[in-house]
């Protein structure tokens, strides 16, 4: 047992000896791993922002229904609580012929002609049923219930979900659809190169020491002691990788936001970035930390492993 | 102590590195393997440390059979041979000190008697005051001397020494002899290869010739014209 600990003491101590001894490489090893660790969070952070601002615009869509002036308060709810039954739809909000005159009242307030249109008295506006649907794809469900000769003989003109506007919102949905998937496949992208390169990275660094594991083994160093410092001096780069890198993002974030800002164009929401990174900062910095010492203790056992091959050739 | 029976290793089809070799070395032998560059000598000594498997025969060393040998075994035989190498193979990380301590470090020797051990044995190959130095600021006796300390650390009862005077002076080349005699006196059983004449005429030990893979001469308290 203690010779154990004292084993255990040595590979870690090796390790840190050899992490400083071995400076540069280990610099340009780092190096690698944090520009490529940092790509990826950012892309995940992109990604995730992207995702919201397509959110806050698909949030926008919903179906009105305008109902003849004719129908009774039994019927009108009857129709709610049919639609609320549908599966596709989140929830339902009615709007009646005032809070409708209210609310264009309210739109048009600086334009005395439109006012002039409308009064108390002579309301032109119907009375409406919002729909809002949990998913753009199955807008058709809904409506095919609308489109059912019963309702629509309550309905004062064609759903909102008609013609151009129909069009639009299901052009909409599509290219929602497209860049949703596109930035899920860029994260997966930058990952699996991210993995390949640090991987990369750590076997040319045991590459260029290859002498040092023939000869541990050589002089009867047992297969865990030889690799045991590589491990341990690896996972101190993923660690110390991981924390730059988000250190990185942190200054590009909340330092030099105003400048990220004025460069990315519109592009990228850089505020909802922010607040994206700095509410999940502690999740990012463990997930930075989890796949830093990860890939690094794995691609430095699998890199080792060549070198300590026994001759099995007779 | 080191028993080879009919052993032959070819690395390739047409070269044939040793071919039909029996060899046997008591306890506490001193043996000294001559022969030119590319005789087998290199080849004889990698089989004895399972650096290489041979293609046919038999080796028992200090009664292990190498042919059931299993893999996770290997380093527990290395550890009870000492090597000096002919290229030292000193770790370029490491000072002196900890190249010594390494071997000791690998059988789980614990720090303070490792404090205690090593100063002694450099204190043998005359390297005091050099503990800290790396294996890179040293002269090639140096190194060479380093990796006669490291062989030696541990006591071994078999040592290989493959061409250690190789890159000395006169002065150094006897230290190193005398530093083989002494242990040899200790015990151990020693396996020398050398070209150099001189060292195995003033020896007088057991000198094994060997010549296109074969040996052709084994005699007793020999002297050897190259």
């Amino acid at each position: 047992m203690k010779r154990k600990l004292v084993t255990l003491s040595r590979i870690i101590s090796t390790g840190a000896v050899n992490f400083v001894r071995n400076a540069w490489l280990a610099i340009a090893a780092m190096a690698v791993m944090v520009v490529t660790l940092s790509i990826v969070l950012f892309s995940l952070i992109a990604n995730a922002t992207f995702t919201n601002t397509i959110k806050t615009i698909t949030d926008k869509i919903d179906i009105s229904v305008y109902l003849k002036d004719e129908v009774g308060v039994a019927q009108r709810n009857k129709l709610i609580t049919d639609i609320k039954k549908l599966p596709n739809v989140e929830r339902v909000r009615f709007v009646s012929k005032d809070d409708a005159l209210k609310k264009y009242i309210a739109d048009h307030a600086d334009s005395p002609e439109l006012l002039a249109a409308v009064s108390q008295t002579d309301n032109p506006l119907p009375a409406t049923i919002q729909i809002k649907p949990k998913d753009l794809n199955k807008l058709a469900d809904i409506k095919s219930f609308l489109s059912k000769d019963d309702i629509v003989a309550l309905q004062s003109d064609e759903t909102s979900y008609s013609d151009n506007r129909k069009e639009a919102i299901d052009k909409i949905t599509h290219s929602a659809n497209i860049l949703e998937r596109a930035g899920v496949i860029a994260v997966v992208v930058f990952a699996v190169v991210t993995v390949l390169i640090i991987f990369n990275t750590i076997q040319m660094a045991i590459f260029n020491r290859r002498d040092e594991l023939t000869i541990m083994r050589l002089l009867g160093a047992s297969t865990s002691y030889i690799r045991g410092p590589f491990v341990v001096e690896s996972i101190i780069y993923g660690a110390l990788a991981a924390i730059i890198s988000i250190l990185l993002l942190h200054s590009m974030f909340v330092l030099w936001r105003s400048s990220l800002e004025a460069t990315s164009l519109g592009l990228l929401d850089i505020g909802y970035a922010a607040t994206y990174f700095r509410d999940n900062f502690w999740h990012f910095l463990l997930m930075q930390l989890g796949v830093g010492i990860l890939i690094g203790a794995a691609s430095s056992i699998v890199a080792t492993r060549r070198y300590l091959k026994f001759k099995t050739k007779k | 102590m080191i028993l080879l029976d009919r052993v032959t290793k070819t690395y390739n089809r047409k070269s044939t590195a040793l071919d039909r070799i029996s060899l046997h070395v008591e306890p506490k032998e001193f043996v000294i393997v001559v022969g030119q560059s590319g005789a087998g000598k290199s080849t004889l000594l990698k089989l004895l440390t399972r650096e290489e498997r041979q293609t046919s025969g038999k080796i028992i060393v200090g009664g292990i059979d190498y042919d059931k040998l299993k893999d996770k075994d290997i380093p527990l035989l290395r550890r009870k041979i000492g090597v000096v190498f002919q290229d030292f193979k000193l770790l370029p990380n490491r000072t002196v000190f900890e190249n010594v301590a390494f071997a000791l470090e690998i059988v789980g020797m614990g720090n303070r008697e490792i404090r205690h051990t090593v100063p002694k044995v450099l204190d043998i190959v005359n390297l005091k005051g050099k503990e800290k130095r790396m294996p890179l600021e040293l002269s090639g006796g140096e190194r060479q001397r380093v990796a006669i300390a490291r062989a030696i650390v541990r006591q071994p009862k078999i040592l290989i020494a493959d061409e250690p005077t190789g890159n000395l002076d006169p002065k150094h080349a006897w230290d190193v002899i005398a530093v083989l005699e002494k242990i040899n006196r200790y015990g151990t059983t020693v396996l020398l290869t050398t070209h150099n004449q001189e060292v195995v005429n003033k020896l007088k030990r057991r000198v094994v010739t060997i010549e296109h893979g074969q040996i052709v001469s084994d005699r007793a308290k020999a002297a050897y014209n190259a």
